[in-house]
């Protein structure tokens, strides 16, 4: 990773994982890419005129239609015959949220775009509020715990599902800890003639509350206690999984982040850790795995 | 500064600012411990740990002190220490 | 103005006049969201495409406002990009159209004019375009479907000009000209080609020379921006005039620059409006010159760049004026007479001006309603009774 398309200098926090996740991604894909991404930390760290991390061509519209873009963008590739990547990066917000009209139209259309989602879990850019992707019992601040709330009530949308459903041929879900395995699925993803999407787990400091130097142990607990399920999807099937090697309970991954730490104040929270474990449990029993 | 336009601006151009001016600890690293598994060129969100005569060294006009790298080192060969300035 | 060889003309719809010109512009993408009364337009262009007449690229998109996004992308990658819409679909992509003018893209849209609602209504209004003249894109109106032929071609003319770059509104009255059957000269391919070559955009996204578009500019740069679009549109009046004046060069047509007049430069009552309501106001002037009324008409063709200059000539000789439109500012009074009025503010005429909002909803503009506000003019200049009003109010149902 000698020479990154993402150079320094950029405004993310210490210890962002979303540039990680980008330099990653643009390993994998090579220079000859077009980046298309919608308005959200990524955007704003990244493109504050008159600078550019971008050392690809690389374009910004609006929050909710990147996916639109990029089918105007590869649609004239198509035309020129143009044998170029076209990689949309994009946060939780506009991917879960306000994208899903663009998002569904595109992967319906067949455009050949590999979707990459780096989820933070939270409208992260406007200051942590609560999004599709944001965990059940989570605080953001649209979400915060009280007398009458306990965090996030509803659970994660399943957006790798909502893509299966639209027949995307390749999707997969994976994590900035296992860097082996993102580039992997990138490259794979970029070898199919149609849609792809990726969703990667990127956690945010700011937004989770830990302490920067451990945001890749944070991936990595997320995955080891099931949580984040590493995954993929292949026309429609699931063609592999990677298996926790070291299964963790789920409160290894919640005690160390402030986002949860009102369920480990009260002794009735005990009820919301239970029941993140049971999502933890059934994703273990769905994907199997653990061996 | 010229206004292309209204929307052009040139690639890589962050190398301007230098965000090392934000940290306050910065990793030192213990070469000889180094077993250039690289994983802290990889997991640096700066990007700005590159193999430099074959040594892993921080580009500290851009390090920002986030301290993954230390956090990462499988042989705990990055310690960050407080800078003074 | 009448197009000079019959011999050519078919009579059609106005939708497919308006596909046929833009199958003429050979545009790169086509983009556009089905909405009544537009449909018929992206129906005749997708079977252009599928019969091969037409080499674009088609794209069935999911809304209005996927449908212009899809044009952001496309033309950052150097495309011609086209797309039509309507009221309730020019609103879905309000956001889009800003994001277009603001990053300076050359877009050529049809507005086949419709009201807004609630409540809904499909039929012919102008709320939909003049409650978007502050985006920044540069609007025409069309008098009939030839001019509508005959401005599509212009559009992307003035939108590509190197020194513009500028998004353009091309609109025509829904169902009026989009649903009409009339005799029209379709353009001449070759012609078309003579007249509109092929767009050069400055950069594009390219592996070989990467750049980034869409950058965020903070309170120290932003003001800059939307300071180049403003004089962009300055510049793109002179741009219109040549257009007009090339075109009629190639094709004999002359519908207009940025204005256009009716037997206005000896008329006393003069009557300023926009669209295909021109057709009725001039069949009513011929009558009323008929019985000596000294009656005229300033068609106001471009409504964006605002012909501030072009007006003031037009109608320095007029003893009163009379503004309609198919469009009402809430809360204020409407579009075209508030722009009117405060074109003359600062200048020396001091002629009274009143103002007219009708046929909204697609109630019709009768020859009598225009006898009508042709006498209220007259009562106007010994003193302006009613500053604005509705010409078609129908009391008795309030």
């Amino acid at each position: 990773m000698e020479n990154s398309l993402l150079a320094p200098g950029h405004r993310a926090c210490a210890g962002c994982a979303m540039p990680t996740t980008i330099r990653l991604v643009l390993d994998a894909a090579g220079p000859n890419t077009i980046v298309v991404s919608p308005t959200g930390c990524l955007e704003v760290t990244t493109t504050p005129f008159p600078e550019s991390s971008w050392c690809v061509p690389w374009i910004h519209s609006l929050f909710e239609n990147a996916s639109a873009v990029a089918s105007g963008v590869e649609v004239m590739l198509k035309r020129r015959k143009q044998n170029t990547n076209v990689v949309i990066i994009g946060g939780d917000g506009s991917t879960f949220d306000i994208g899903m009209g663009c998002n569904s139209g595109m992967f319906e259309r067949g455009h050949k775009i590999l979707y990459v989602c780096y989820d933070n879990e939270a409208y992260m850019n406007t200051g942590v509020q609560r999004s599709g992707s944001t965990p059940f019992c989570a605080q953001t601040t649209t979400t915060p715990p009280g007398s009458k709330s306990k965090g996030n009530p509803r659970p994660k949308k399943d957006m790798p599902a909502i893509a299966l459903a639209h027949k995307v041929p390749y999707v997969a879900t994976a994590s900035v800890a296992y860097p082996v395995d993102l580039r992997r699925k990138v490259k794979a993803a970029l070898q199919v003639d149609g849609p792809s999407y990726i969703q990667v787990n990127a956690p945010c400091i700011t937004g989770w509350t830990f302490d920067a130097g451990t945001m890749i142990e944070m991936s990595r607990l997320a995955v080891e206690t099931g949580l984040w399920p590493l995954a993929e999807w292949v026309n429609g099937e699931l063609a592999g999984v990677k298996k926790i090697r070291r299964p963790k309970p789920v409160t290894d991954y919640l005690e160390i982040q402030g986002r949860y730490k009102h369920l480990f104040k009260k002794n009735d929270c005990g009820d919301q850790l239970a029941k993140i474990q049971a999502i933890a449990d059934a994703n273990k029993a769905k994907y199997k795995l653990v061996d | 500064m010229d206004i292309k336009a209204g929307r052009l601006v040139d690639p890589c151009s962050t190398r301007l600012t230098k965000t090392g001016a934000w940290r306050t600890f910065v990793p030192v690293f213990d070469h000889d411990k180094c077993i250039k598994c690289s994983l802290c060129e990889i997991y640096c969100p700066e990007g700005c740990i590159h193999q430099v005569d074959g040594l892993f060294v921080p580009d500290l006009d851009y390090c920002k002190g986030c301290s993954v790298c230390a956090h990462e080192c499988p042989r705990m060969a990055i310690s960050m220490v407080l800078e003074e300035k | 103005m009448s197009p000079i060889n019959t011999a050519n003309m078919k009579v059609v719809e106005g939708s497919y006049a308006v596909a046929h010109a833009v199958m003429c512009c050979k545009p790169d993408v086509i983009s556009a969201y089905p909405i009544t009364p537009q449909t018929h337009i992206v129906e005749h262009l997708s079977q252009m495409v599928a019969n091969g007449e037409l080499d674009s690229e088609f794209l069935t998109v999911d809304s209005e406002f996927s449908a212009l996004s899809v044009l952001v992308g496309a033309s950052a990658m150097g495309a011609r990009s086209y797309s039509s819409t309507t009221s309730q679909g020019l609103a879905l992509m309000y956001e889009v159209l800003y994001n277009v003018s603001g990053m300076r893209m050359p877009v050529v849209m049809n507005v086949a004019n419709r009201a807004m609602g609630a409540p809904l209504n499909i039929w012919n209004d102008q709320q939909d375009a003049v409650g978007a003249r502050d985006v920044g894109w540069l609007q025409i109106y069309v008098e009939d479907v030839q001019e509508a032929v005959d401005a599509t071609l212009q559009a992307y003319k003035i939108a590509e000009d190197p020194q513009i770059r500028m998004p353009i509104m091309v609109c025509m009255d829904g169902f009026v000209l989009t649903h009409v059957y009339e005799p029209v000269e379709l353009l001449d391919k070759e012609l078309a080609s003579q007249y509109l070559p092929a767009f050069q955009p400055e950069k594009i996204l390219d592996p070989n020379h990467p750049m980034t578009f869409g950058a965020f500019a903070d309170p120290s740069t932003y003001t800059e921006f939307r300071y180049q679009q403003f004089d962009a549109q300055l510049k793109s009046m002179a741009k219109i005039e040549k257009a007009a004046k090339e075109f009629e060069e190639i094709f004999g047509r002359h519908y207009g620059g940025l204005v256009d007049s009716y037997f206005a430069d000896d008329a006393e009552v003069v009557i300023v409006t926009m669209g295909s309501v021109i057709g009725t106001i001039k069949d009513a002037i011929d009558a009323m010159r008929k019985e000596g009324k000294k009656v005229g008409l300033v068609k106001v063709r471009s409504y964006r760049p605002f012909p501030v200059q072009a007006l003031r000539q037009a109608l320095k000789g007029a003893s009163v004026i009379a503004v309609i439109e198919k469009d009402v500012s809430i809360g204020a009074e409407a579009g075209l007479v508030t722009d009117l009025k405060s074109t003359f503010y600062n200048s020396k005429i001091r002629t009274p001006v009143i103002g007219f909002a009708a046929g909204l909803g697609g109630r019709d503009i009768t020859i009598k309603d225009i006898r009508k506000i042709v006498d209220k003019a007259e009562a106007a200049r010994k003193g302006i009774e009613s500053e604005f009003e509705f010409l078609d109010l129908r009391t008795e149902i309030l």
